[in-house]
């Protein structure tokens, strides 16, 4: 790789720092995107039966709706937490 | 101007303009042939991603599969829209990082192992010819109907036609061409659904009309249709079967298509390509943008499409004498031209019932009515295609959804017949048989890989394993339980070495691939299952639409037990690891 020189100027530590961010980031991103789609749309779709949206229930909402939305706000708050992160770090192209 | 010549024209145009487009971006500079979407917006990016992306499966397939099977197809649009969401958090920014261009190089050097770079090629032979059979399958459904030949006619057109697109080669790789597909498809979707919309709930909106009330009967659209199909007999539209092992399908089902679409080359690819690590993940939540405006429209059209059939065949009520047969509307007739729309006149009364014969509690009923069976076999592919005809709308805008079908499958094989042929000639010849085979050589091995690929593709498309969005699901499970694995744990572990990824993606491949022949007979031949791939008939009780999700976790599972008892990797990849984590220094991508 031709690019470790302008990496190592981040030091070490920092850039370990920088991951495990990253990671938790990741993973409270994934949980959401699972919650909706796994939970409200597939698995607690029961719970939600009585919450009523245009003449069939919330579950079967965010089934063929609902969850794409929220996938789309997900992709692009990461995008933008991690453009603000690269920056904190110093890692940004 | 009569429907044929009409249909002639649209499509005639459309290729017209793409090819146009090609010639005049191609002289406008060669660099851009090699490196696509490199210098691009994301936007645009993100718009020719999408063209990419959606084929086939998701503009003619899915919203049938949606409107006959209701609630639990839902699957398909969670699962191919939450797909990017692991795209763009756990590959894209990273790959782009690494900076080169093929799938299976990266794992190549990752896994420091010819071996399995090797492997890689053949995960990604495997799972993008399944995918190419499912877009023969929605080619040959388009092609006949408007050509008005019989399917298999239609099939042998449509591969010729996709031979020559895809060996027209750079078309492919001109961002502008897809951008224009992009328009010409989305159009052609949403055009036929406004109108459906405006006619059944006055909502111009139809994902907002979805959910809105029937304009006939002032009921909501979706309680309206609840209440038409359990008066045929079926299952309530949105109900949710909660049996456990029916929720458990519906899960790995989801979760396969979720993980293949991160792990299918022909998607992977173009983030490689564009200007910097923060672009690979703007242009990921753009993808998605483009692909949702489909993908939140599709459910209303197949709800929507399925009210109106009911309406179609029972003009007074389900209750009432259905349709005469000799009354049947023209877009039956036409239909019936292609082999795809099949009517038998079971009980003699000249009558069209359709309704679920196979319901025990409706028997009854139904023999009341003097019904012996539903009478009406409707191919679930035709649907989004017959969509405007059912509902009465202009000539041009049929046309118009010909001329889209064929953009959304042809762009898509184009990308993925690409994918093969570079996997052939770049990884597996130039990579490791023949290293200095020359530039004509490679060029020559990738066209003939591609002439394969095609003939292979449509033979077994002649008795597709299942409607196109379901064979294009098996390219998912194949690609879930192999390549996307592989990807994430070369990115997210340092311990996962060479002997580690080649037994995890040999378990999760061949588990898949087996478990799939198994139940939709052996290289697809009809007559060689052994279970019926239904949930209660199959091995594991688990469907092979949803197999994918089981093979990926035993590939992790396999990398990660293989890894811990052999050798550490070595520290030049622990360092390679490292620096493709750190956005800073991305290069453009290179070649070699």
């Amino acid at each position: 790789m031709t690019d470790t020189n302008s990496s190592n100027k981040t030091g070490g530590s920092d850039n370990s720092a920088y991951w495990s961010t990253n990671i938790r980031i990741i993973i409270v991103s994934l949980i959401i995107w699972a919650f909706v789609s796994f939970g409200c749309g597939i698995l607690l779709r029961p719970l939600f039966a009585d919450i009523k949206v245009g003449g069939t229930d919330l579950g079967f909402w965010f089934a063929q709706q609902g969850s794409i939305l929220v996938f789309l706000c997900l992709i692009f708050f990461y995008a933008w937490r991690m453009n603000k992160l690269d920056k904190e770090h110093g890692v940004d192209e | 101007m009569d429907q044929y010549t009409l249909n002639l024209l649209f499509v005639g145009a459309s290729f017209a303009l793409y090819i146009g487009i090609a010639v005049w971006a191609r002289a406008g500079s060669t660099a851009e042939f090699y490196a696509a979407g490199r210098g691009i917006h994301p936007i645009t990016n993100g718009m020719a991603t999408a063209a990419d992306w959606m084929s086939a499966a998701s503009f003619i397939s899915m919203a049938g599969l949606i409107a006959f099977g209701g609630y639990v197809n839902s699957s398909f649009l969670m699962g191919w829209t939450g797909g990017y969401v692991l795209l763009a958090l756990l590959l894209a920014p990273y790959l782009r990082k690494f900076g080169k261009f093929t799938v299976p190089e990266f794992i190549g050097d990752r896994f420091y192992s010819p071996t399995a770079r090797i492997i890689a090629v053949i995960c990604l032979i495997v799972a993008s010819i399944t995918y190419v059979i499912g877009q023969m399958t929605g080619v040959g459904v388009a092609f006949s109907r408007f050509l008005e030949v019989n399917n298999t006619v239609g099939l042998m057109i449509g591969a010729s036609v996709v031979f020559f697109y895809a060996v027209l080669g750079g078309m492919k790789g001109v961002t502008y061409t897809q951008v224009a597909q992009y328009c010409v498809l989305i159009t052609a979707y949403t055009i036929p659904a406004i109108f459906i919309s405006l006619q059944l709930t006055g909502n111009p909106i139809p994902a907002l009309g979805l959910f809105g009330d029937h304009v006939e009967s002032g009921q909501s659209l979706l309680t309206r249709l609840d209440q038409l199909v359990t008066e045929l007999g079926f299952r309530e539209y949105t109900a949710q079967d909660t049996t456990p092992s029916s929720v458990l399908n519906m899960v790995l089902f989801t979760f396969s298509l979720m993980i293949g679409t991160a792990g299918l080359p022909h998607v992977i690819i173009r983030f490689f390509t564009v200007p910097k690590v923060s672009d690979a993940r703007w242009s990921a939540g753009w993808a998605l943008v483009f692909i949702a405006l489909l993908y939140l429209t599709a459910p209303a059209v197949g709800a929507m499409a399925r009210l109106n059939i009911i309406d179609t065949i029972y003009p007074n009520g389900t209750a009432e004498k259905s349709l005469a047969y000799e009354a049947r509307p023209d877009w039956m007739k036409n239909w019936e031209v292609t082999g795809l729309l099949k009517f038998k006149d079971k009980n003699g009364d000249g009558l069209i019932q359709m309704y679920n014969d196979k319901s025990k509690s409706f028997a009854e009923t139904a023999e009341s009515r003097g019904w012996k069976g539903s009478e009406l076999v409707v191919n679930r592919d035709i649907l989004v295609l017959a969509n405007p005809e059912i509902a009465n709308l202009p000539g041009w805008v049929i046309a118009l959804v010909a001329a889209g079908g064929l953009a959304a499958a042809l762009s898509t094989a184009a990308g993925l017949l690409l994918a093969i042929s570079s996997a052939v000639s770049h990884d597996l010849i130039k990579g490791s048989i023949n290293p200095n085979i020359s530039e004509k050589g490679e060029l020559l091995a990738a066209r003939l890989s591609m002439a394969v690929a095609i003939v292979v593709a449509t033979y077994l498309g002649l008795n597709p394993p299942g409607f196109a969005a379901q064979t294009v699901a098996l390219a998912f499970g194949l690609a879930a339980a192999s390549i996307f694995p592989a990807l994430m744990m070369g990115i997210f572990s340092k311990r996962v070495n060479n002997r580690g990824a080649v037994a995890g993606m040999l378990t999760g491949l061949i588990f898949t691939l087996v478990y799939i022949f198994l139940h939709k007979g052996w290289f697809f031949v009809p007559g060689t299952a052994s279970y019926p791939d239904t949930i209660a008939g199959s091995l594991f009780g688990i469907k092979s639409t949803a197999i994918g999700a089981i093979g990926a976790i035993l590939n992790f599972a396999a990398a990660y037990l293989v890894s811990s008892v052999t050798e550490d990797t070595p520290d030049e990849i622990k360092e390679l690891v490292e620096s493709v984590r750190i956005p800073r220094g991305a290069g453009t991508a290179t070649d070699h």
